[in-house]
């Protein structure tokens, strides 16, 4: 099986990145920095947009521009995706790199984390290196605070030469000072200077011999020192890029080729091989970070880190981290489930109420019967429905899950995981894609382009659809509430519910790592790469902040979203409902189609029929089946779950169904966006009818063994 | 007193060492210095996984987690 760059997502990340896009603006700032210091909520503070944030490194893998105004001038901002280093390991090196180099910024803004200052600083003298225009922002101040960590900001401010600015979360700290120090420096009205790394003598020895002629090629365009440190230790894609934006092949100048060749000679003789000058390169520049570090760092508690430690033993070892991790998804399905119960029947009633009002007022104005149907109990009772059964677990849902990744418990939780994804064959990142796609799994399949090894990135793409996003969700909590609940108690009801919800989501885990591996030994064989993860410090949230922006950039896009996709399909089923050839209604000649061959796997031929027309969206899979019965039955009114029960019973559902459609919701084809965002990342027809027909097949096989498992011992009732 | 080289990953929790080798080769040891593993960076185990795979180390005011087939080609001194 051919894995070729092609197709993968390699090609579709590194969509071109230049300044000249934007000819009408004055200046052009990007914000650069190592994963997860907050770059791109400082990026939303200055622009005003609203990019999705959250404590885990690569959070940010699409490249998002804004613009702002200042002093009457326009800049334009570009948040670059965090990376430790320029030496261009992976694509977002390169990105990073060409873009600060090659893209034409007037300046870079460099975003780093107090807490961890001496490694932040690395990539902060590697930017110098390359463009000493520069204005650093020392990120999450007041976590420095409560940890102790004092910086003095004039030292630090001198040894980079230029400005350094404070910011904090909270977000007027700092913004001010940082808009005025990028509008000073970037009109040149504040000077920055260049700092100069020490390499050692056998490097700078040949840097004073090439410099001069590199600076007579380059000029101004690119810091020549840079470019000759570079030089010696080239890689091709930097010379290509080089070639590319210099109209010329530095390697192939004759006067610095021959002092490349000259200097490899002096090295072979005197045992100097590249290897030891690379490595003495990169330290060099981790050595004057250390020293910068020292000077400017000082920690009132040597062990500033301890209370995050303690905690971290907690939530990551043997005894008690699995469990604990299980503890809290049961904890936060409770809240969700038993939060939602009240709020979404109340939501109903309001709703259903206003259907009666509707149906009034169509009777008073004397509207036909087949106008009344269609939009009154197609289109909005199918509105209805989705509105009332998806918005109260999601405005729930999302806050309770956006404070876990604000605290920082994911990469956790990656951590925690790892071990039973290389066992799979994947890469311990794929559980961070996979609480992606708790929320969405386009987004999920987006964010496997946090995983390098093109292999393993298939494998998260192919089975992230094995997390139910917030679209499947309420189908499951409804299953879940109309049938099993009922069967317990009051005081118990929420707690059964969260329970079968939690299996269901472990049994999506447990698949998930099951396909991994049998796609890891059949047609994505490879040996597990490495996983390279960043625990990052633990951080307050900001409560209200995270309910604010999870209610209304979230739950409210998602739910307008389902809107939009399920008032045509409610009338749609409307019209399939009431239009009848041979005195059977359309529906019932698709539905009956699909029985045969639904019954064998749990369902029915309504149920199949659902999942197929919200091929969409998921979340009118739950509508699409209550309207279905209910064109078809007799029965009209309804409003309480017991009354829902009964219909589902009365068309023949057992627990079996009930348990078969969990099943299959979770393990189907993804949904329309998420198959054309496969198609879009991986780049190739092939892997996108992967994704879509292996949890397909995995849901046929499961339910048709459950159901034929159950029927052999009579189980079902 | 000198003392040996071993491989990170043989070190205990809570333990400290400094780096004496980079056994990588490539881009994968790039990858590593990256991160501030060069030689005579101290690191120290600060967290171990379920299994004892991965491990987290601190480093550089760091903690990042390592598989354990990368750790142990990082040899290091104990201090």
């Amino acid at each position: 099986m051919g894995l070729t760059k092609n197709s993968t997502g390699l090609s579709v990340a590194k969509d071109e990145f230049n300044s000249k896009e934007f000819p009408d603006c004055d200046k052009v700032i990007a914000v650069a920095g190592n994963p997860n210091v907050g770059k791109s909520t400082i990026f939303n503070s200055l622009t005003g947009l609203n990019q999705h944030t959250g404590n885990w490194p690569g959070k940010t893998v699409t490249n998002a521009r804004g613009k702002y105004t200042y002093n009457g001038k326009e800049f334009i901002l570009v948040d670059l995706p965090g990376t430790y280093s320029l030496n261009s390991n992976s694509v977002e090196e390169e990105i990073a790199r060409d873009f600060i180099c090659f893209g034409g910024a007037d300046l870079v803004v460099v975003v780093m984390d107090s807490t961890c200052l001496e490694r932040n600083l690395n990539l902060a003298l590697q930017i110098k290196e390359m463009t000493s225009k520069i204005v650093v922002c020392v990120n999450i101040l007041d976590e420095a605070e409560r940890k102790g960590i004092d910086i003095d900001f004039d030292e630090l401010s001198m040894q980079l030469g230029a400005p350094v600015v404070g910011t904090s979360v909270k977000e007027s700290e700092g913004k001010a000072a940082l808009l005025k120090k990028v509008y000073d420096v970037s009109i040149g009205e504040e000077k920055t200077y260049d700092i100069k790394i020490d390499y050692p003598k056998v490097v700078e020895d040949v840097i004073d011999l090439l410099e001069p002629h590199v600076k007579k090629i380059v000029g101004s365009r690119i810091n020549s020192r840079w470019v000759s440190v570079k030089l010696l230790d080239m890689d091709k894609n930097l010379n290509a890029t080089l070639t590319k934006h210099l109209n010329y092949d530095l390697l192939n100048d004759e006067v610095i080729s021959n002092i490349l060749k000259e200097t490899k000679k002096d090295f072979a003789i005197n045992d100097i091989n590249e290897e030891y000058l690379r490595d003495e390169i990169v330290s060099s520049v981790f050595k004057k970070a250390e020293n910068i570090y020292r000077l400017c760092v000082h920690l009132k508690k040597v062990n500033y880190n301890e209370k995050d430690r303690r905690i971290d033993k907690i939530l990551t070892s043997k005894l008690t981290g699995i469990p604990v991790m299980i503890a809290l998804l049961f904890v936060i399905f409770w809240i969700t489930l038993s939060g939602a119960n009240y709020p979404s029947e109340i939501i109903a009633d309001a709703l259903f109420y206003i259907q009666d009002k509707l149906t009034l007022l169509f009777n008073t104005l004397g509207a036909p019967e087949w106008l009344h149907g269609s939009l009154v109990l197609g289109l909005y009772r199918t509105l209805a429905w989705v509105v009332s059964v998806m918005l109260p677990p999601m405005a729930i849902f999302f806050p309770l899950f956006t404070l876990l990744e604000d605290v920082g418990y994911l990469p956790r939780v990656a951590f925690n995981l790892d071990h039973f994804f290389k066992k799979s064959g994947a890469h311990g990142k794929q559980s961070l894609t996979m609480c992606m796609g708790f929320g969405c799994n386009a987004c999920g399949v987006i964010g496997c382009r946090i995983i390098d090894s093109q292999r393993e990135r298939l494998i998260a793409t192919i089975t992230n659809n094995f997390v139910p996003c917030n679209g499947r969700f309420p189908t499951l909590i409804a299953i879940i509430t109309i049938f099993f609940a009922g069967v317990v108690s009051l005081p118990y009801q929420s707690l059964l519910s969260t329970l079968i919800l939690t299996a269901v989501i472990l049994i999506g885990i447990f698949m998930t790592l099951l396909v991994s591996k049998l796609l890891s030994q059949t047609i994505l064989k490879g040996v597990p790469s490495s996983f390279v993860l960043e625990l990052p410090p633990y951080r307050r949230p900001q409560v209200s902040k995270v309910i604010v922006r999870s209610v209304f950039d979230r739950t409210l896009f998602v739910l307008g979203r389902a809107v939009l996709v399920a008032a045509p399909a409610g009338l749609l089923i409307w019209i399939m409902a009431n239009v009848f050839l041979n005195k059977i209604s359309i529906l019932s000649y698709f539905s009956n189609f699909l029985d045969p061959f639904a019954r064998l796997i749990g369902l029915d031929g309504v149920i199949l029929m659902a999942f197929i027309m919200g091929f969409p969206a998921n979340e009118i899979v739950i509508p699409i089946i209550i309207m279905s019965y209910l064109c078809t039955g007799s029965l009209t009114g309804f409003s309480t779950l017991e009354e829902l029960r009964l219909l589902l019973v009365n068309n023949g559902w057992t627990w079996l169904t009930a348990v078969c459609t969990m099943l299959f919701s979770l393990m189907h084809f993804p949904c329309g966006t998420t198959c054309l965002t496969i198609k879009k990342e991986t780049g190739s027809f092939k892997w996108t009818v992967m994704s879509f027909l292996i949890p397909t097949i995995s849901g046929i096989i499961t339910c048709f063994l459950l159901t034929s498992i159950v029927r052999l011992f009579g189980l079902e009732f | 007193m000198q003392n040996r080289s071993l491989p990170l990953d043989k070190l205990c929790l809570d333990q400290e060492g400094k780096v004496s080798r980079l056994l990588f080769k490539g881009n994968k040891r790039r990858q590593m210095m990256d991160l501030g593993i060069v030689e005579g960076t101290k690191l120290k185990v600060a967290l171990k996984s379920h299994s004892g795979n991965p491990m987290a180390y601190l480093i550089r005011g760091a903690v990042i987690a390592l598989r354990n087939e990368d750790a142990c080609k990082i040899l290091i001194k104990k201090i």
